[in-house]
Order: C-alpha cells, then structure tokens, then sequence
C-alpha cells in the first residue's frame, strides 16, 4: 500500500467538494475491497474521503417508494424490517454475498462499485484490459473459469462479483447520485457496463461522483420470489451462477416475471425477451426451461467455462419453481431439495 | 483512563490522532492513515491475540467486535474507527474466568493449531449477538467467515451450538 492523505467528510456536498479538491483520491465507505486493492497495489490513491460520517437511517419509505442508504451496511439493509417484509428478494441476495464480517462493514454503494475478482486482473504480472487498458486479455485463453459467458468482448471476459445488485437489477432500482454537477438519477440497467473496447471502465459513474441512495419500486415481488446462488463451496465464495427470481402470479398464471442472472457478465443480465415470453404463461417447468434457453440463446463458453451454460438454464429453472414456494430456500441461497 | 503508547510512533505529517476504547481501556496513538487497525492492534498495543491469516478478508482470523459487531480487522484502516470500542480475544473475559465459548471451545476440542481460534470465538459472540440464526444450519452459514484448516469446523459449531442453547451465553 502506498502513502496518502485521509480525510473525513460530514455531508455528501462536503466529500464532493473535498474528492473535487484533490487528483487521484477515492472515497472509502465499507472498504472491504478498496482496501485489498490497495494493499496489492492494484489502485494507488492520493487521498482517501471517508463517507461514513453522513450515514443517516439506513432505510426509509418515501411516497410508497424505499430508499436504501448508500452508506448502511449490507447486513444493517438486509435485516432491516421494511426490506425482510417488503423486499424479501433482496435480504434474501445480500445475505448470499461474502461473510457476516464483511456485511457488517461493506456498504450499500460500495457493493455497486466493487471490483472484478477476475484472477488475472488480482494478478499484476499479467496482462488485463481492464487493470491496464490495451495491455490485453490474460483470461480469455487462460483459465477462465469463473468467467464470464454473455456480454463478453474480445478485450474482457471478467464478471462482476455482487449478489445484492442481481436482486436490485430484478427490482427495476434506480441509482441517487451526487457530482459536482448536482444530482442525477441512473436507473439500475444503465449503471453497470459492458466490456466492449473500455473495460476500464466497470459503470457509468462520472469522476468524483458520489453514489448516496438507492431507490426501490414500490413493487417488492414479496409473495413469490427466490435467489439461488451456486458456487464452488457452501458458502463464502463467488458464484459461479446465481439467478434472481421475482414473480406476481394470478389465477395460477404468470402476471409478471424478473429474471436476474449474477455470475455470467459484467453486469447483472436480463433479458426482456424471455420475461415477455412468460408473460400470461403457467408457471411450470416447460415454460421456465424454454424461458432458460431465450436468456442463454447468446451464451459464449470459453475454455474452461463453457459448462456455465447449461449450469445457468438448470439455475434458471430451479429458481424459478423455489420462487412459487419460497419457505423452501436454504440459507446461503443453496437449492433446496 | 488515556494511555498513550510507548510504541515508536509516525510523525509524518499526514499522521493523525485516533482515540479507540480498546477492551474497556482509552488508548490514543498518532497513526499513519494506512495503517489498519489489525496491524494498530498488533504493532502498536501488543495484542496479538487478533491473528493475521491471509490479510485480504478471506479468513476471519483477524475477527474482531467493533462497537458491538464482528468485522475484519485487516480490511479496516485504524483511522476509520477513531472513537469506536474494539474488543478483541483479551477483552472478552474480563473478570479472569473464561468466556463461555472458551469454556466450550476447550470441551468440544474445537481447534488444532489454535490459530483461528481468536476469529472464531469474536465471530461466534458477535454471531450469538445478532440473533439472527436458530438452526446449525443457520449457525454454519453466518459462520462460514472463519476458516479452520485444521479440521476442527465440527467442533467449532458443536461448541458455538452448545453455548448457543444451554442459555449460558452472556
């Protein structure tokens, strides 16, 4: 880790003002991953803004609407009563996601922001597109995986890690930010990027923006919903594939239907088409295994990955059937019998 | 009381004043801000009871209780918390008899080595403190944390388990 300076800040307007002042300074919340790319010398910062000081209630309910603070802890959202009775689909992903430890301290925001745990961009004597941009892709004929099988590009093939942003992407959310410009809003699926010729760059964050809140729907899926996350140990590990289940069923049809899939891109991957095809449809096995094919019909394996695929239609389908009985998920979003 | 550390300390000019209630006790020590509060609590205060595993948030050796939860102190920098309370493995038997768990931990033969102990046994309290799991099942996935490659991770959570229902947890 290399020296700098560290600052407090007392309100978003103060760090914004503060991050503006100084070139190469990042803002720290939770810093369970800042903290280790700094020791690895993957990030090299200036100064650090500390943004825990603005912390207000973690959630509040606004106009039927719900806003997560960005600066609450993971654990403190995901056992917070609104979002256990409400939201159920999102206590459920956050609770999947790293440790007790790391949830008592990784922020709302920050989990937005994490970076790929793409083994070759940990490795900083190989090359990676995304680490050092135009040095190349060390994954792609590399072991690659726990990498990524949609969205990739002939520069990266990494995914992004988060649990909890796979929920919030089958919750339509929309992300609060705060810049020097003002405030903007982005909604969830234009936050996350592709890789596409700038892996560099993991979202759509302007410089010296400061995530502050995240906006749910009203809508919470609280009566049908599931996660599943599947991975190479019970738990405490990054999931191979996850899939996030929200569904409004009426008169045993399908009213509607989120599909979320973690695990598999760079961002958190839906597809319209397959939750269209859903639509007014039973909820049974057939339907779901043709819905799994629409969402994977643009799959690329590569070497060592490719098993992902058929991993991700079976995911999807398991899923989708825990979601008309959620009591039957496990802790850790393990499959239930 | 303050007590200020004896330890060689910086006086770089980015180096600041952090105040922690360490195990019931008021300590002050000028740091440098990359310093994180396992190695200030290593380095600094003598209290290696913490363990440094893999310092990178992937062992929960280093576990420690911050104003009352469990968090890794190897992915916190020592500057962040000024003013918090930390317990660490010392502080969790105050009066000289041993914490429940320890009690439960030496019944159940719950470690080897002995090296994740420190973690396991701060996670397990914050754990208890949560309330959050009622099942084995559900104390083995908030405990999944804290790693033990000696083998013992059956007796941990029998041990965990036993303080957990026998009530005697304080």
């Amino acid at each position: 880790m290399n020296d700098f300076d560290f600052y407090k800040s007392e309100s978003i307007a103060d760090a914004v003002e503060k991050i503006s002042n100084h070139t190469d300074s990042r803002f720290i919340a939770g810093g369970t991953n800042l903290i280790d790319l700094l020791k690895y010398n993957l990030l090299r910062v200036s100064s650090l803004v500390d943004v825990n000081s603005i912390k207000n209630q973690s959630v509040t309910e606004k106009d039927g609407l719900v806003l997560l603070n960005a600066f609450a802890t993971n654990a403190e959202t995901a056992y917070h009563p609104i979002i256990e009775q409400r939201y159920p689909l999102l206590s459920k992903a956050i609770l999947a996601g790293a440790s007790a430890q790391i949830r008592n301290m990784a922020t709302n925001g920050g989990n937005l922001l994490q970076r790929t745990r793409c083994y070759y961009f940990y490795d900083a004597n190989t090359p990676c597109n995304k680490r050092e941009p135009g040095s190349g892709c060390s994954a792609i004929n590399g072991y690659n995986r726990n990498l990524a099988i949609l969205g990739t590009s002939e520069h990266c093939i990494a995914i992004f890690p988060s649990d909890m942003c796979v929920a919030l992407s089958a919750l339509n959310a929309t992300v609060c930010v705060t810049g020097s410009e003002g405030e903007r809003r982005i909604p969830f699926s234009a936050f996350h990027r592709l890789p596409d010729d700038t892996p560099e760059l993991d979202n759509n964050l302007l410089p010296n923006e400061l995530i502050t809140s995240i906006e749910l729907p009203a809508k919470g899926f609280e009566k049908n919903y599931s996660y599943l996350k599947l991975r190479d140990r019970n738990s405490y590990a990054f999931a191979l594939v996850s899939v996030a289940t929200a569904m409004e069923l009426e008169n045993d049809t399908i009213k509607e239907i989120r599909i979320a899939l973690g695990g598999v891109a760079s961002k958190p991957w839906r597809v319209q088409e397959a939750e269209d095809f859903l639509q007014e449809k039973a909820p049974t096995r057939e339907n779901f295994s043709l819905a799994a094919e629409i969402i994977l019909q643009d799959a690329k394996g590569f070497e060592f990955n490719t098993f992902k695929i058929e991993l991700a239609k079976r995911a999807i389908i398991r899923n989708c059937l825990m979601a008309l009985n959620p009591s039957s998920q496990l802790p850790g979003a393990q499959p239930s019998a | 009381m303050l007590t200020e550390t004896t330890k060689p300390i910086s006086h770089a000019k980015n180096a600041s004043t952090v105040s922690l209630k360490i195990n019931g006790e008021d300590k002050s020590l000028v740091l440098k801000p990359w310093v994180t509060l396992l190695d200030c609590l290593r380095e600094n205060l003598d209290l290696t009871g913490t363990k440094k595993g893999c310092d990178h948030g992937q062992c929960g050796a280093c576990t420690v209780i911050c104003d009352g939860k469990r968090i890794l102190s190897c992915l916190t920098l020592a500057v962040m918390k000024d003013g918090s309370e930390i317990t660490t493995i010392e502080g969790i038997a105050p009066s000289g008899d041993l914490h429940p768990l320890q009690k439960a931990f030496i019944e159940h033969d719950a470690f080897q080595c002995g090296y994740c102990t420190p973690g396991q046994i701060c996670s397990a309290i914050g754990m208890l403190a949560e309330g959050k799991a009622n099942t084995e099942a559900e104390v083995k996935e908030l405990m999944s944390g804290n790693l033990c490659r000696c083998g013992a991770n059956t007796n941990i959570i029998n041990a965990i388990m036993e303080v957990k229902n026998g009530g005697n947890y304080e």
